[in-house]
């Protein structure tokens, strides 16, 4: 009996060893290409280091401190942006959604101002607040806001009116509508905007680092490139794709938990 | 209690564009249940029967005429009516335990008396051992049973049904009809039944009354003295439900010939 379960656990981790071995399987291959073309002369290694060298680097900088300060300071600003843009898009969405003559007389302006970029509107917040952190945690606040905004209120226009109905018949108050239904029914979707937002965070950070600023992963790449330290810079992008990943892996594993009932495995 | 009136109803349903003429959807509606009935309402797809239930729940405010609840007037939704939906309507975030207190959460009910009652009424419609499944992980006619125990738990004094059972399979459908006699028998509660089947309505009711469409008004109040439980098979039974069937198909045979009339003569034509 034991020396069956044993096995059965066995076959049941190999199976999973197996399938994340597949789904990573072009990244393995990516790394090796990396690594192999510029070692046989295929590539300017000058130009492309190598998956190795960068690691080297990413080495370096976590034992000299310097990726500590860096990858700190650029996880500050966009945790502030995007922590702005919920408590202020949220509420925000939850209202403008709930009534349809305030979403028709904003929507104009909110498909408008979502279209500006945030980018192009650097130069104007840098205007008004400087080039300090003001200026940077601002611009990620406008760009993660729009899609917290527009989820926030699509997930209110979209919740089932029949859900609505039934509450009413029981006695539900206006408030117990939106307690009981509306917010929790828009959960998801609300969800769903906060990684949009994180991604969209992500990249303007690197641009406003690029632009204004002296520490951080895009004031990293930047930097680098410009004093020639290639692997460096490479290492600063890796990083950048990996708080990318971590972000949205964490928010991700927040929506499966909120909405677990989701799944259906019963039946 | 009291009677339920329904007094005069009508209601017209004004479309968006402005050059579409408004659509009359219920005529000179007019009849009146004993506390305690069970009637069903039948009649083709489109005759606004569906319309009338959401009237009498107060979820639609007809454009003339009054529903009682004996003395009172009904002018939105109440506990009094517990409504089960065609949709089921059940809450997907929420267990199936936690939908059934649904009512009695919105009510204040303190949540011991909460659990207990709504624990009674999932054992009433044989969900004991799904009280913490999601809906999405019911099948068909389990969902249908939760909505039961949901609208039943907060003890309104009528039910009121609409197509409930018209998404499941043949077998499941009529478990769910004899359980929900007995349940009737059990509640003593008075229900109201929307339906498309005539063999569903003449099983289950005390009363059917039949609606024709182009504007939904009522064809026939027709009341089925055979005793419970009911027998489909004998010819009696089988009798009633032609009867009933033949009001419908009349209908229904009348209103093509004025839907092609109308296409010919209005701007329908394109």
């Amino acid at each position: 009996m034991k020396g069956m379960r044993v096995m059965r656990l066995l076959k049941k981790t190999s199976i999973k060893l197996l399938s994340f071995a597949y789904s990573n399987l072009l990244i393995v291959v990516l790394l090796a290409l990396w690594q192999l073309l510029p070692s046989l002369g295929l590539l300017k290694i000058a130009y492309v280091s190598t998956p190795y060298e960068v690691f080297i680097s990413i080495l370096t900088m976590a034992q000299n401190g310097e990726l500590k300060v860096h990858l700190l300071i650029s996880l500050e600003r966009i945790l502030s942006g995007l922590i702005m843009a919920v408590i202020f898009g949220v509420p925000l969405g939850l209202f403008i959604g709930r009534f349809i003559r305030i979403e028709q007389l904003l929507d104009p302006i909110l498909q408008l101002s979502r279209q500006i970029s945030a980018l192009a509107l650097f130069p104007v917040f840098i205007l008004f607040l400087g080039i300090g952190e003001t200026s940077k945690v601002v611009i990620i606040f406008w760009a993660s806001l729009w899609p917290v905004l527009i989820n926030t209120i699509n997930g209110v226009k979209g919740v089932d009116p029949l859900y609505i109905k039934s509450v009413l018949t029981m006695g539900a108050t206006k408030r117990m509508v939106f307690t009981k239904v509306i917010l929790p029914a828009s959960m998801p979707p609300i969800l769903t905007g906060i990684r949009l937002a994180s991604a969209y965070a992500v990249m303007v950070l690197v641009a406003a680092e690029m632009i204004g600023a002296n520490s951080g992963l895009g004031f990293l790449v930047t930097n680098s490139q410009e004093t020639f330290k290639i692997p460096q810079m490479y290492a600063a992008i890796v990083l950048l794709a990996l708080l990318g990943v971590t972000l949205n892996f964490i928010i991700y594993r927040i929506e499966k938990k909120i909405t677990r009932w989701r799944e259906s495995d019963a039946w | 209690m009291e009677k339920i009136l329904i007094k005069d109803i009508g209601h017209v349903y004004k479309q968006q564009s402005k050059n579409k003429n408004p659509i009359k959807i219920l005529e000179g509606i007019n009849f009146e249940i004993d506390q305690g009935q069970f009637v069903s309402i039948v009649g083709p797809s489109g005759c606004g029967k569906s319309t009338l239930l959401h009237i009498i729940g107060g979820l639609i405010k007809p454009t003339s005429g009054r529903v009682f609840m004996g003395a009172n007037q009904v002018t939105g939704p109440g506990k009094d009516r517990g409504v089960v939906f065609q949709g089921y309507a059940l809450l997907p975030w929420r267990s199936v335990l936690s939908n059934v207190e649904l009512g009695l959460e919105i009510n204040k009910v303190p949540r011991k008396i909460r659990k207990e009652l709504a624990r009674e009424f999932l054992s009433l419609v044989g969900l004991s051992n799904f009280e913490k499944y999601y809906p999405s992980q019911l099948s068909g006619g389990m969902k249908q049973r939760a909505a039961i125990a949901r609208a039943l738990v907060y003890d309104p004094k009528i039910l009121l049904m609409d197509e409930p059972f018209s998404a499941l399979d043949a077998q499941t459908r009529e478990i769910l009809q004899t359980e929900l006699l007995g349940i009737w028998s059990k509640t003593k509660k008075t229900i109201i039944f929307i339906t498309h089947s005539v063999e569903e309505a003449v099983f289950l009711s005390d009363k059917v009354i039949v609606m024709g469409s182009h504007p939904g008004r009522i064809i026939r109040n027709i009341p089925i003295n055979l005793p419970y439980p009911r027998n489909r098979s004998l010819g009696e039974f089988q009798q009633i439900r032609e009867k009933i069937w033949e009001e419908i198909r009349d209908e229904a045979k009348l209103n093509t010939m004025s839907i092609i009339h109308e296409r010919y003569e209005g701007n329908e034509v394109t």
